[in-house]
């Protein structure tokens, strides 16, 4: 299996604004997560984080804690969204990530979690409460397996800082838009214009901007600064207006579809222009 | 004799990293990494820097009434028939209890770190108390995060806070208690970074808080080991104190960590049962783990999700611990056991009687297991209970469980 890296440089090489989508595992239910993981696929997401639940999420905003909640409920373990990675890679191309928080990774153990992420066909890790100084050792033990794990910076990660992420990264860093928590929001300010070309001046790796990015025009604007983005809570909002398992699906897939076409076209305009 | 808030280190841990062993550390996101080392830098050149150490003095002394005093407790010693028993009197301090040592010490360094907007988690509410009353006294905004079952159980304090002027926000998620509190304080604070100060309440959270709040209880600790020098011109044979989070424990231990003769003892709460979700029995039951952005003793399922915890006590209700007393523990230095919700009743009751103090329900947990401890030692021995704050916000909860 192609690791991120060559996936994302193949992509990059296209020129094309990225989609990545994040879907909480063992929501709305447990039997929902593999059809909506085709579907999101199906609808043109480049990659998908599938969030691993916690208990006590900190860095979100209140659709994913309540999303993170009703997997729990709903029986959604660590170990489920490994065997859930592992069917649908069996049957799709489009690379897995594991979103979640520091400590179920742990409790399930560093070592394990690597070997069976490798089998499900993980490709690699966003754990936001795992800055570079407390992952050294984690960081490079999944480089040796062929995964990689992604780094946020923020509008106030400095610039010495920004370069220790650029040092540790090996595949995409993750711009969180704003300072705060998950959630779709209406507008950003002036500042994260500032930080993501700041950001992309000191970095040789995609930059995809996460955080808040509520629809397809947030996607455009954002995607115009960076390599593309990522849509979480937006997603979830849509999953959970609907009444059964179709329509959610159809409405994953549209969504996808909706804001991934839009970046496409988006690119062409741009290529376009540079021509 | 509060004086010098720094010159006696009594161990060399957290080390740079802010570990203390393995347990501490950053577990932040990085939006919270620049506010971190904001305040670690802040408070490394505050801690030598005079004025600052005037400061805190000077509040103590004239805003919180310290030292307070080492009370021998006669009757109680009589009653229990072992060890002579001294009391250190938290509970008389402005607010009553111990956390507004800390608070003290922490607005402090906001002010000189410029930020006017303070935010706090509380669970008793004793923390928040302390907290809108030093912000009110130093002109600052406050506003307290408190989970909505804590503020059911503690009404009155609710509304000492908004007489305080502090605003006091419901948390509605998770098991809307301390740790969903301490949750949404952090989202508010990763959402206004830039001009807002949190004030933490134990010594929990990332490095630098576990040390800043030990440094800042350390107060209780220094005073207590020369109040017994002074009285019986030895230092204590036992120390007893309470833990949650264990802020008022780490403050009285940290003085006598290197004085080998002292047996230190730090009582959890055993709730209503050793099953899971019956007690918050961190360092009896726990098992390691990240929480809080530290890494520390905490109660979990198999799937690495928190466990809900009872205590009968709001101020002990919480899963994890103070990372240094994840590492006493495990280098046995400190002896953790747990105590009922039945025995802390009931110790609430004998030092009431035999005192004429009514201690805190987390306070009681110390007394509780101090009364087990005083009849096995002998009487040319002492022992010192923490006595961490008064009973007064408890009354309610009490009346209906008596």
């Amino acid at each position: 299996m192609q690791n991120l890296q060559s996936y994302l440089k193949n992509k990059r090489t296209r020129n094309e604004k990225l989609l990545s989508v994040y879907l909480t595992s063992g929501f709305p239910d447990l039997q929902a997560t593999l059809p909506l993981l085709h579907a999101i696929a199906d609808g043109g997401a480049d990659f998908i984080e599938l969030g691993v639940p916690f208990s006590d999420p900190l860095a979100d905003g209140t659709t994913i804690q309540a999303a993170s909640q009703q997997a729990i409920s709903a029986g959604a373990t660590l170990g489920f969204s490994l065997d859930i990675a592992k069917q649908f890679s069996q049957k799709s191309d489009t690379p897995i990530l594991l979103m979640g928080y520091a400590n179920p990774f742990m409790h399930f153990g560093w070592d394990r979690l690597i070997l069976h992420a490798k089998e499900a066909g993980v490709r690699g890790y966003i754990i936001p409460d795992l800055p570079p100084e407390e992952s050294e050792d984690i960081a490079k033990q999944m480089q040796e397996a062929g995964q990689s794990l992604i780094f946020l910076a923020s509008p106030n990660t400095s610039a010495e800082r920004i370069a220790l992420i650029e040092d540790l990264t090996t595949s995409f860093i993750y711009a969180v838009s704003v300072t705060g928590t998950t959630g779709a929001r209406e507008a950003f300010p002036a500042e994260t214009i500032a930080f993501l070309q700041r950001l992309r001046q000191q970095t040789k790796h995609p930059v995809l901007v996460g955080f808040g990015i509520s629809g397809p025009q947030a996607a455009q604007k954002m995607a115009a600064l960076s390599d593309g983005v990522i849509v979480g809570s937006a997603m979830l909002n849509r999953i959970s207006a609907c009444n059964d398992m179709p329509s959610a699906c159809q409405a994953a897939r549209d969504f996808a579809h909706e804001i991934k076409s839009n970046l496409l076209n988006n690119s062409e305009d741009e290529r376009d222009g540079n021509r | 004799m509060t004086g010098t808030l720094h010159t006696t280190i009594h161990s060399h841990w957290p080390d740079a990293a802010g570990k203390f062993g393995e347990f501490g550390g950053k577990f932040v996101p990085e939006t919270l990494i620049p506010a971190i080392t904001e305040l670690e830098n802040e408070y490394a050149v505050a801690k030598s820097d005079d004025t600052f150490l005037q400061a805190y003095d000077a509040y103590l002394r004239d805003y919180v009434g310290r030292p307070n005093p080492l009370t021998l407790a006669d009757r109680l010693t009589e009653r229990l028939g072992g060890a002579k028993i001294y009391l250190k009197r938290e509970d008389l301090n402005h607010t009553g209890a111990h956390k507004i040592n800390n608070v003290i010490g922490q607005l402090l360094l906001a002010q000189r770190m410029g930020k006017k907007r303070i935010i706090a988690e509380t669970g008793a509410g004793q923390h928040g108390v302390a907290t809108a009353t030093v912000a009110a006294k130093f002109g600052m905004d406050c506003i307290v995060y408190m989970g909505e079952e804590d503020i059911e159980r503690q009404k009155l304090n609710v509304f000492r806070m908004e007489l305080l002027g502090a605003q006091v926000v419901p948390v509605t998620s998770g098991s809307r208690t301390l740790k969903d509190a301490i949750n949404e304080a952090i989202r508010d604070w990763v959402t206004n970074v830039r001009d807002t100060f949190y004030c933490i309440g134990s010594v929990v959270g990332p490095h630098p808080y576990p040390m800043i709040v030990r440094d800042f209880q350390a107060v209780i600790g220094r005073e207590t080991r020369e109040q017994h020098l002074e009285k019986e011109g030895s230092l204590p044979n036992a120390v007893v104190a309470c833990v949650g989070g264990g802020s008022n424990a780490m403050g009285m231990f940290y003085p006598f960590l290197a004085d080998d003769s002292v047996e230190l003892h730090g009582i959890e709460a055993g709730g209503r049962s050793d099953h899971i979700g019956d007690h918050a029995a961190t360092l009896s039951y726990g098992t390691p783990g990240i929480m809080h952005g530290m890494l520390t003793y905490m109660l979990q399922n198999d799937d690495g999700q928190i466990s809900h915890v009872h205590s009968v006590s709001a101020g002990l209700d919480y899963p994890g611990v103070g990372p240094e007393h994840a590492f006493l523990r495990d280098s046995e230095r400190v002896v953790y056991s747990s105590v009922t919700d039945a025995d802390a009743l009931a110790a609430m009751s004998l030092l009431s009687e035999t005192e004429g103090i009514i201690p805190a329900l987390e306070t009681a947990h110390a007394v509780a297991y101090a009364a087990n401890l005083a009849p096995k030692m002998k009487p040319e021995q002492t022992m010192v209970i923490c006595l961490s704050g008064r009973g007064d916000k408890d009354m309610e909860t009490v009346h209906k469980l008596m």
